[in-house]
């Protein structure tokens, strides 16, 4: 007699896990990856060369438009559809990496500073603390001004300016972890600090450091965007969506709407979408973080 | 009790010197400071009396030291641009800036508390989840885009209001509700939950069992208590909001620190950028440290907890 397996249905247990999962706004993030990735095919002009000619064209549907510059034209004659375009690999890479620098000084220096313990920690930690007092915008204007504006140089600055996030909670989260079993059971069994660390600690605060992260997608991105606002973040003519707000408030007071509203449209929902994304992650993967 | 505050003026102290240490290093570290230091297309008599000033030749401690010995005696050098002393720069914008910064808290509270309150008494009714959009939207968009839009509603479009410049009492309105937004929605989640734990303890329990209608419940006994924690967050804010406002200080050309700050960046004016990072983190630890020693008076579990 052959014995029956019960069959394990996987599919409701994957339902709950996927309750409430932000569809729309992951489906705006990959679009915006996507169009960030493939900006060279997707964009019809070239983003940093327009002709003076066609300068403050509308878009396509108001008179006046053309359907050679579907979203129209800026005060170089630039078309802003391939600058939104190009502009979304700015945020992207921006976004993404500054979020990893941030990310791994803080989790790796949470961990040292949560497991060690003692001056480390107190080292760690005073740090952290005045870090955190200062204005996290105010801290990166500084910086740029002392290392002057270039796109590696903000993410660098971004990445300092906002570990101390990371920091702060992985600490919080190693303090509990390290008084549970398996790490004093690793102990007893004589790994090395360094091993604990590695192994058993840091596979832990994964979690965590991922809601972390895609929480702070957005409030990097924003950052970035004011930076390029004031004109020390990406320098031109590389388009940025904040640099590109910035120069459309020339045009805003005669009626160029385009030009301001668009690019703060972009910004807009890839921040809302991240912040979605992250709070729907907060909930799912780490009920500890409710309290963030 | 005094241990306690003496502990917390430690921690503030370390706080202080890190931060100086940090701007500092900064300065030193990733290049030559004179660049920074010393007006572009300075004549050579100029480079040498700053790094005479600031002992640019010594080695790094002796440096520090005479950095800090400039800044406890107030002085933050002189701006290339305006060519006064930068804390007199400073001081002078400082107004304006506590200005706008009242005026947003007005705004965001106005927003907040009977929004968050209306939240908590329908939880999870309509309010609530409108209040849990408003609070998204409040932290998703960015202030100078909320400042840009509002310009080409009411400047461009309508013509109501002044696109910038201060003033006049019409000149404060769209910097303070740019500021204020995000604020709004911080607020309004504090005054949710902080209300809901209200609401949920036994005097209030007493109140019902008397016979109090809800109404009464709310205003007279809930409201007062679920605000202590909103206005104490409000305090900090208000002085965060000083030091937040760059952005939105720049749309509106509103002559704040903010401001100033941009004019900083923008005119290559170092001292003054230095000025506005060091004074205003040296704020915002200062008023942490004032939330502190308020809480451990209000709530002995804070002091004797080592």
């Amino acid at each position: 007699m052959a014995i029956e397996t019960p069959a394990i249905d996987l599919a409701p247990r994957f339902a709950f896990r996927l309750e409430g999962f932000p569809v729309l706004p992951t489906l705006i993030l990959a679009g915006i990856g996507l169009l960030a990735v493939f900006a060279g095919s997707l964009a019809p002009h070239d983003p940093e060369i327009g002709s003076l000619a066609a300068r403050f064209r509308p878009p396509a549907w108001q008179a006046g438009g053309s359907s050679e510059h579907l979203l129209g034209t800026d005060h170089l004659g630039r078309d802003v559809l391939s600058r939104l375009i190009f502009g979304a690999r700015v945020s992207v890479v921006v976004g993404f990496t500054a979020v990893i620098v941030a990310g791994v000084i803080g989790t790796l220096l949470g961990i040292v500073s949560g497991y060690l313990g003692g001056w480390v920690d107190q080292v760690i930690m005073r740090i952290t603390d005045t870090w955190l007092a200062l204005p996290a915008l105010t801290f990166a204007i500084f910086l740029t001004a002392v290392v002057g504006p270039s796109m590696w140089n903000i993410v660098i600055i971004l990445g300092l300016v906002y570990w101390t996030r990371y920091a702060r909670v992985i600490r919080g989260e190693v303090l509990s972890l390290k008084e549970r079993e398996f790490v004093r059971l690793a102990v007893v069994a004589g790994c090395s600090k360094w091993t604990i660390m590695r192994r058993h600690i840091l596979p832990n605060v994964l979690n965590s450091a991922i809601v972390l992260a895609t929480l702070m997608l957005g409030v990097v991105i924003v950052t970035e965007a004011a930076l390029s606002f004031l004109g020390v973040g990406v320098p031109p003519p590389k388009p940025a969506w904040g640099l590109m707000l910035a120069d459309g408030k020339k045009g805003m007071m005669v009626g160029y709407w385009w030009l301001t509203v668009l690019p703060g449209a972009c910004i807009m929902l890839m921040v809302l979408s991240a912040n979605l994304l992250g709070d729907w992650l907060r909930v799912k993967l780490d009920p500890q973080l409710r309290q963030l | 009790m005094t241990h306690y505050i003496i502990r917390r003026l430690g921690y503030s102290l370390i706080s202080l010197l890190l931060l100086s240490l940090t701007i500092f290093l900064f300065v030193r570290v990733t290049g030559d400071p004179t660049t920074l230091l010393v007006e572009p297309g300075a004549p050579q008599a100029d480079i040498d009396a700053i790094r005479q000033r600031f002992g640019l030749d010594q080695p790094l401690w002796v440096q520090y030291w005479t950095f800090m010995l400039s800044l406890v005696q107030g002085d933050f050098g002189n701006s290339f641009y305006y060519r006064t002393p930068v804390l007199e720069l400073y001081l002078s914008r400082l107004p304006n800036s506590l200005l706008l910064a009242i005026a947003a808290m007005t705004f965001s509270l106005l927003i907040g508390i009977p929004s968050g309150i209306l939240a908590a008494v329908r939880v999870g009714g309509f309010w609530d989840s409108a209040g849990k959009v408003f609070s998204l939207l409040g932290l998703s968009l960015p202030s100078f885009w909320v400042g840009l839009v509002l310009i080409l509603v009411f400047s461009v479009t309508l013509g109501w209001l002044p696109s910038s410049g201060s003033g006049t009492v019409w000149h404060l309105l769209m910097p303070a509700f740019a500021l204020g937004w995000y604020f709004a929605a911080a607020h309004m989640r504090l005054t949710r939950s902080s209300m809901l734990e209200v609401l949920g303890s036994e005097y209030i329990k007493l109140a019902r069992l008397k016979g109090l209608p809800q109404s009464l419940v709310i205003a007279k006994h809930a409201f007062k208590n679920a605000l202590i924690p909103v206005l104490t967050l409000a305090g900090v804010n208000l002085v965060i909001m000083i030091n937040v406002a760059v952005v939105v200080e720049t749309v509106f050309a509103w002559p704040g620190i903010g401001r100033l700050l941009y004019e900083g960046v923008t005119f290559r004016d170092f001292p003054v950028v230095q000025a506005v990072v060091l004074l205003g983190g040296t704020m915002i630890v200062l008023v942490n440290l004032l939330i502190d020693i308020l809480y451990a008076l209000i709530d002995p579990r804070i002091r004797l907890e080592q």
